[in-house]
């Protein structure tokens, strides 16, 4: 029985069932890093979904729909960063706003340009010449025949955790996140690097959402994310603001998800809501259980004003 | 010349004016600053010196007047302007990134390419140390550093961006004697170099040793400019407060008590997890002011906090009147009359948001007449700090400003006035006149020789060796985390606690 529910395409749909994860919640940790908080990514990942479809749809080309869905997160970025860095707005609630904004306005240009649920071809599976054809332990099966965004959302962890560890980028934003009054007096514009901040976390919310339909599922439906843009946020926290410890929940939650599928695929009499309660269950452990040393910023959801 | 070749040969105010809610701040100023030149700034707390200044730095903007650099009237909008004007800023409360390295901290806002190349900063931090003689590990974290060491990274900084006129707020008020001597040096060599400093401080002598010229400010305007060479102590004293101000007390002989305070053989770890306090021993009496001394980092603070109960011990065993206080709470403790005067007051004193009358109740909230069935009585809190703003003269718009808008000489007086409102049986006060002006000053030490003349036994840690000697009747000496001796304060002389201070042996000096 073990045998059945541990197979290698349980590995490997896990991996991809952590690609949206992890781009949203990335995505998300910039922001936060930065002192903002992005509670609107579930609705942002919608929008991004919707207009991914869309194009596919439409132009019959998935990597346009990338680019639309890539687009429509900058704008609703933007539109994030006005409200919480310029007009200095209670990031809990505002971010709520956006996630309800997301949510409908998703759904009706849903029913008015579709109607439908309907699908698309999309991103197909890339096979890693060679490497792909490994046996040993499933490991080809596993790890090299994904679609091209599951590779990208992997390669992002290094990717992110160089660019805030090692880059001048990163420095301003974990110094804007930590101390936006000594960063200010250093001559670091601290609403510009949180505008940056917001935007690359929304984008990336964006793409999250395109990973969903036009990668992993290849439809659109109403509130396709069904809120998994909050347990991004909550990731973040998880992975106490770093890549790896991101892409560790992500994983973890994904292969919960996994594993659930194949149980009620091969008929196992485990009631579906303990798989379903699983993940937040082993969040919540996870997050009273964590070390106290993390990264997190001293200055989130605080708005900087100069002149302390 | 800067490194950058930028040049401000004059800088010049005029007819600035600053206005804050309630506050007129900077009142039609006129100010001035050449090349080479060191022009001392001086006033009360809350005259408007670091206001002044933050509008040199752009952090704020005036209402009116101009800023004309090199004869050019030029806007300084923010403090990328002021930095590409070549103008640097050593702020009053620090402007570090604590979970950030020194290298980081100083990286910050240096345009870069896409690779931050911190071992060259290091580097040139590491050559800026050692020719200031300024020791900084630069790879250290911002929090495992002293308060000293963390003013030391300010400097350093400023240094390594090579402004051409360099704003220095108070720097002085968290450095040794020695360091002091140090920092001059380094003053006067950029001063060589063709650039102009502006000094903030309350000291007095530390003004009249190093500047040019000093200009005296009072509730926002300017009384005059004057050459250090016609300026004496008490006439700057008189210029900044209106009236003569005492410089020495007479301290009237007063009844010991018995044991109030011991602590025995008490080790405890430091920010760094090294051991920063090594088997203390001490015993305090009431009636009596036990002056620490010691270059700061040598367990100074951490003596403190151990007695307040802000940090555990590893051994050894605390008795306040008979009763052991070891596993106690701070807040047991300070029910218990343990009051604590914290060095760093922004962090650990007050609470930023906080109005200035419920930072003055922060402790008492629970107690009558603050408390009232479960409530808090409004009236009763606002008549009990307002009184407390008038006895201390604290200049404040109203008791429900926030404490964060206040100047900081003016919060420390705040700090002050509710831990010694309560009567406590120990006064722990740890630099409890940095930062505060000479009038101020006078206040709080007559304050703390009445608590004296009360019973109140007093715990006086101070960098400043004149402050210790005008105060103490007991002289403790700390050097690496050890009490090295506690000497009469009759029979030591100012030479021997410092040579002390730095290492030697008691039977040495
Ligand atoms: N951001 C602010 N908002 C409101 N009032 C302020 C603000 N900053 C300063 N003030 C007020 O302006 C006046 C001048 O303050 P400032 O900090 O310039 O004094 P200072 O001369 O530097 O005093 P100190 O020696 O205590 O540092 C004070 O009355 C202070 O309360
Ligand atoms: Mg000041």
């Amino acid at each position: 029985m073990i045998e059945q529910v541990f197979t290698a395409s349980v590995f490997a749909a896990a991996l991809r069932l952590a690609t949206p994860y992890m781009f949203a919640s990335i995505g998300e940790m910039f922001g936060q890093r930065s002192g903002v908080l992005n509670l609107g990514v579930d609705g942002i990942m919608l929008m991004g979904a919707f207009f991914a479809h869309y194009v596919a749809l439409m132009t019959g080309s998935a990597v346009l729909g990338v680019g639309a869905a890539l687009l429509v997160g900058a704008l609703l970025g933007l539109a994030t960063a006005f409200v919480s860095v310029t007009l200095k707005a209670e990031q809990g609630i505002s971010g709520i706003g956006m996630y309800l904004f997301g949510l409908g306005m998703s759904e009706l240009l849903f029913q008015r340009l579709v109607g439908t649920p309907r699908s698309v071809e999309g991103f197909s599976a890339i096979y890693i010449p060679l490497l792909s054809d490994i046996q040993f332990l499933g490991i080809g099966e596993i790890f090299f025949r994904h679609n091209i965004l599951v590779y990208v959302a992997f390669a992002l962890v290094p990717i992110s955790a160089y660019i805030i560890n090692r880059t001048p980028f990163g420095l301003m934003i974990r110094a804007v996140g930590q101390n936006p009054q000594a960063a200010d007096a250093m001559g670091i514009n601290v609403a510009r690097v949180r505008y940056m901040t917001v935007i690359l976390g929304s984008m990336l919310a964006g793409l999250a959402g395109a990973a969903l339909s036009v990668a992993l599922l290849k439809v659109f439906q109403q509130n396709l994310t069904s809120g998994l843009g909050f347990i991004a946020v909550a990731l973040v926290y998880f992975g106490r603001w770093r890549p790896v410890g991101i892409m560790i929940g992500a994983l973890l939650f994904s292969f919960v998800n996994a594993l659930q599928l194949q149980i009620s695929a091969i008929g196992l009499n485990i009631p579906s809501e303990f798989a379903v309660m699983a993940p937040y269950v082993i969040t919540i452990i996870a997050l009273v259980f964590a070390s106290r040393q993390t990264e997190k910023p001293d200055a989130l959801t605080k708005p900087f004003e100069r002149g302390e | 010349m800067t490194e950058n070749g930028r040049r401000i040969d004059t800088l010049e105010m005029r007819g600035i004016v600053k206005r804050f809610p309630g506050v007129l701040a900077v009142d039609h100023l006129d100010f001035d600053v050449q090349a080479g030149e060191i022009h001392a700034l001086l006033g009360e707390n809350g005259a408007g010196k670091s206001t002044l200044m933050k509008m040199l730095y752009g952090l704020y903007q005036p209402d009116e007047g101009s800023i004309l650099i090199n004869g050019r009237e030029t806007r300084i909008r923010s403090p990328q302007d002021a930095i590409a004007q070549g103008v640097g800023m050593v702020h009053q409360h620090f402007m570090l990134v604590p979970s950030l390295t020194v290298t980081e901290n100083t990286a910050l806002g240096i345009p870069s390419k896409w690779q931050l190349d911190l071992k060259s900063i290091a580097r040139g931090l590491d050559e800026l140390s050692e020719k200031y003689n300024l020791k900084v590990n630069p790879n250290l974290p911002i929090w495992q550093l002293s308060v000293g060491e963390q003013q030391r990274v300010e400097i350093l900084r400023a240094l390594y961006k090579g402004a051409a006129l360099l704003i220095l707020d108070e720097p002085t008020a968290v450095l040794t004697p020695q360091e002091v001597d140090d920092l001059f040096r380094i003053l006067h060599r950029m001063t060589d170099d063709g650039r102009s400093i502006i000094f903030i401080s309350h000291k007095l002598h530390e003004v009249l040793s190093i500047s040019q010229r000093i200009t005296v400010l009072r509730a926002g305007r300017r009384v005059d400019t004057i050459p250090t060479t016609a300026a004496t102590k008490p006439l700057l004293a008189e210029m900044m407060v209106g009236r003569p101000v005492v410089f020495e007390y007479a301290r009237r002989a007063t009844q010991v008590s018995s044991e109030r305070l011991r602590l025995d053989r008490v080790s405890a770890l430091s920010n760094r997890g090294e051991l920063g306090l090594k088997e203390v021993s001490l015993t305090l009496h009431g009636g009596e002011i036990t002056g620490v001394a010691g270059v700061s980092g040598n367990g100074q603070s951490e003596l403190a906090q151990v007695i307040a109960g802000l940090r555990a011990i590893k051994s050894g065993t605390i008795t306040l009147d008979d009763t052991d206080v070891t596993g106690k709470s701070p807040r047991q403790r300070h029910e218990a009359g343990i009051s604590y005067i914290p060095e760093e007051r922004m962090l650990d004193g007050a609470i930023k948001e906080f109005t200035v009358a419920e930072n003055y109740i922060l402790q008492d909230h629970a107690r009558p007449p603050f408390n009232r069935g479960g409530l808090l009585n409004l009236r009763a809190i606002r008549e009990a700090c307002e009184r407390a703003v008038k006895d201390y003269e604290i200049k404040t718009p109203t008791t429900d400003t926030p404490i964060k808008s206040l100047s900081g000489g003016n919060i420390q007086k705040l700090i002050l006035a509710r831990e010694l409102s309560r009567s406590p049986r120990l006064l722990i006060a740890a630099q409890p006149t940095r930062g505060v002006d000479v009038g101020a000053t006078e206040y709080i030490h007559r304050r703390l020789l009445e608590e004296r003349a009360n019973g109140t036994a007093i715990l006086l840690i101070s960098e400043d060796l004149d402050e210790i000697f005008a105060l103490s009747d007991r002289i403790a000496v700390m050097y690496e985390g050890r009490i090295v001796g506690v000497l009469p304060r009759e029979s030591v002389t100012l030479r021997q606690v410092g040579q002390m201070m730095a290492g030697a042996a008691m039977d040495a000096v």
